[in-house]
């Protein structure tokens, strides 16, 4: 890429001041440890907040204490202590590496078998230094790029500051603050996230990443993400990178919402791989996440395909509010669960508006000791006449020590719709893992191909490039269920 | 040195004895036709020379061109050459059949040291091997064997087995479910394999099959021990006979 000497220059100035800056706020930007209205205050004032959203985060707060940790999930885990958690903390002191021969070899194993190149590889591992410099210049690049369309793709503190009506006119729209218990606790306490606006008739030429923003990666475990579509525009957003965070017994509690117009169409990716703990379940994430969309416009469209394999206990409900007449919305998710991981997560698709469609295809994958539930809402409001929903749920099992359940909650009040449920559970059988084992492949090769083969409609409606990273992933995350 | 030698094998499942001790020698070059009645062993003798878990042997020993396959697993088997063409071929939904046949051929390529295909490269093999075999791309862009007719997939066993190019290549009663055309070409499949450097091990209920692939050799497999052995004219006194004459002549 031949980079103008202005681009040059621009990135030389953001980089050194991202370092500098870097280092000092290291020390002053850590909050004490525990949560009250003072850390809140804390956080707004950090962040040099509008007024508005201070008693909007104070508003949350108090709800989130009048509220009750949700308990319906088949999850099952030691009681968080709120007290014990930093809201706000500068990126972790992950001590500065300077090459990769200082990171841990297990961790490089991991990336080179996800085929990750070695710049990439020492972005992630935290071996900054010169390449920072290079992911900088590319977002820049690309935010230059999307500017020139009208764009907006930034993080969200970012867009409080410089977007402050459009924030304020569409946070908590879709998940509002007291929605459920940890949406409750991240509107209190959110530190950062994606921001996009995409104006009327513009496609998004490129897919949006927050892989180009890989130092939002650290901003914490309350990220906010809000995604705004108007009339006639196609986004497609992906999110997270397949990179195995180490962090132990850490609490993730995102929100994510969704707006789309009239005509418009949001694809949102995610392939989700944080710490899953242990063999023992000791340690790992606790992914509690909040994603909604709201299908406004007529003939909008929200597409939410997930690749979940990482995390200790995964509760996430990806769902969409088919508001406008005509509107679609999709669900597709693969979901892994090895050793003593717990996942509870499916979709909940609201039908209000007339002639709405709906698909959900989960496949969820079982192996060790691990629980792995779908749980989904298909709702057909009173005036959604006319509309249809098709859900198909399968569940593969590995070993015999694991369990797949699926708890599907179909409301339906109008008789001029569809609803269609299919289910299937079976097991990855030995005749199979011969016939593979007797063509040459071993037994981890065997085990990737067929349960690939059994998230194959899920993984095609992955972008290109997301898809093959998934597919090794998966691969990976069940290494030694099998023999 | 034989390319497969059994040497007095014993097999038991459930506690009940299949294999009483079998031995079999076979060359370069030869054709073996192993014949018998329902509940001979005929199965199991394929699924113990594959190193199917569970069918490990008491006793005796196997060698795959001198080497003892007693410490070896399914896969490092086949890698080293050793084909089963399986009587029901298994299904495995949502893999493509193409990127299956791609991943076996490259593990056995690795394995005696040859350069893996890359995916064009693959793809003009197969199809050249393939059009012989009367396997249309489209059936390679398939799941593995599912919705496959009888004859499909027995064609593409055959077709895994010429990617594969196998030392020793076992047949189990591949002639099942099959109709005289599906027959035919299937015959004419395993026949173009047949060569100076390799062996082929007809596993066969019936003498039928063995009007299209002729064996050097035919063994008659009867309570887990070969009873007898002769020319393909055994298998036309089989057919002519039954197997209760022979048998009770043993």
């Amino acid at each position: 890429m031949v980079a103008t000497k202005e681009t040059i220059d621009k990135v030389k100035e953001v980089s050194s001041t991202y370092k500098y800056g870097f280092v000092t706020d290291l020390e002053a930007e850590k909050a004490p440890i525990g949560l009250n209205e003072d850390i809140v205050k804390f956080i707004s004032h950090k962040k040099k907040e509008p007024k508005w959203l201070l008693e909007w985060r104070l508003k949350a707060y108090k709800k989130w204490l009048s509220m009750e940790a949700p308990n319906w999930a088949m999850v099952d885990f030691p009681k968080i202590n709120f007290q014990d958690i930093y809201y706000y903390s500068a990126p972790k002191a992950k001590p500065k590496l300077n090459s990769l021969d200082e990171v841990d070899p297990e961790l490089l194993r991991t990336y080179e078998k996800l085929g990750i190149p070695i710049k990439e590889q020492e972005v992630l591992a935290g071996v900054a230094v010169d390449y920072v410099f290079d992911s900088v210049s590319v977002a820049t690049t690309f935010r230059e790029k999307l500017a020139k369309e009208g764009i907006i793709f930034c993080p969200i503190s970012e867009a409080v500051q410089t977007h402050p009506d459009l924030v304020k006119k569409y946070i908590g729209s879709v998940i509002p603050i007291g929605d459920n218990y940890y949406a409750a606790l991240n509107s209190a306490v959110f530190t950062d996230g994606s921001f996009v606006y995409i104006p009327k008739d513009v496609k998004c030429p490129m897919e949006l990443s927050t892989y180009f923003r890989i130092n939002e990666q650290n901003s914490g475990q309350f990220e906010r993400t809000l995604i705004i579509a108007e009339d006639n525009t196609y986004v497609s957003y992906l999110e997270g990178c397949t990179a195995p965070q180490r962090d132990e017994n850490q609490l993730h509690a995102a929100v994510v919402e969704l707006v789309a117009m009239d005509n418009a169409e949001i694809k949102y990716s995610t392939v989700q791989n944080w710490y899953p703990g242990d063999k023992d379940g000791k340690g790992g994430i606790y992914n509690f996440v909040t994603k909604r969309g709201n299908c406004i416009g007529k003939k909008s469209k929200i597409s939410w395909t997930q690749v979940e394999t990482g995390s200790a206990i995964t509760w996430k409900y990806p769902s969409c509010v088919l508001k406008g007449d005509d509107s679609v919305g999709e669900f597709y998710s693969v979901a892994v669960a090895n050793n003593a991981q717990q996942a509870d997560t499916g979709t909940k698709m609201i039908h209000i508006g007339k002639n709405t469609k709906s698909t959900i295809i989960s496949k969820g994958i079982s192996a060790g000791k691990a629980q792995n539930t779908y749980r989904g809402q298909v709702q057909i409001q009173k005036n959604a006449k006319g509309s249809r929903n098709f859900t198909q749920c399968d569940s593969l099992l590995i070993g015999d020590k694991c369990g797949a359940h699926t708890v599907p909650y179909i409301n339906q009040f109008t008789p001029h719709a569809r609803v269609e449920h299919e289910a299937t559970t079976s097991k990855i059988s030995e005749d199979q893992l011969f016939y593979c084992l007797q063509r040459g492949l071993d037994t981890e090769q065997a085990t990737s191909l067929i349960v690939n083969g059994f998230c194959k409609e899920v993984m095609k409606e992955l972008p290109m490039e997301f898809a093959v990273e998934a597919q090794k992933l998966i691969g990976i995350s069940l290494e030694g269920s099998v023999g | 040195m034989p390319l497969l030698e059994i040497k007095n094998a014993k097999l038991k499942l459930d506690n009940k004895d299949i294999l009483k001790g079998l031995s079999l020698s076979v060359n370069e070059g030869e054709v073996h036709a192993i014949m018998g009645p329902n509940g001979s062993g005929k199965s199991t003798l394929s699924y113990m020379l594959a190193g199917r878990d569970g069918y490990e042997l008491e006793s005796g020993e196997v060698f795959l061109e001198g080497q003892s396959l007693s410490e070896m697993e399914a896969d490092e088997r086949a890698r080293s050459g050793l084909f089963l063409a399986f009587q029901y071929p298994v299904e495995l939904p949502g893999v493509g059949g193409m990127s299956f046949l791609r991943e076996a051929v490259n593990s056995r390529r690795k394995f005696i040291g040859e350069e893996e295909l890359d995916h064009l490269a693959f793809v003009k093999e197969v199809r050249k091997v393939a059009s012989k075999m009367f396997v249309k791309d489209e059936m390679l862009k398939r799941a593995v064997n599912v919705g496959f007719s009888g004859g499909e997939k027995k064609r593409f066993e055959i077709l895994q087995m010429a990617m594969l190019k196998p030392t020793v290549s076992i047949l189990d009663e591949t002639d099942s479910g099959l109709d005289v055309d599906a027959l035919k070409i299937v015959s004419e499949g395993v026949n173009s394999q047949r060569n100076e450097d390799n062996a082929i091990v007809v596993i066969t209920h019936y003498q039928r099959l063995l009007d299209y692939i002729v064996p050097d050799f035919v063994h008659i497999l009867s309570d887990g021990r070969i009873i007898k052995s002769g020319g393909p004219e055994l298998a036309l006194e089989v057919e002519k006979n039954g197997y209760a004459g022979l048998i009770n002549a043993a």
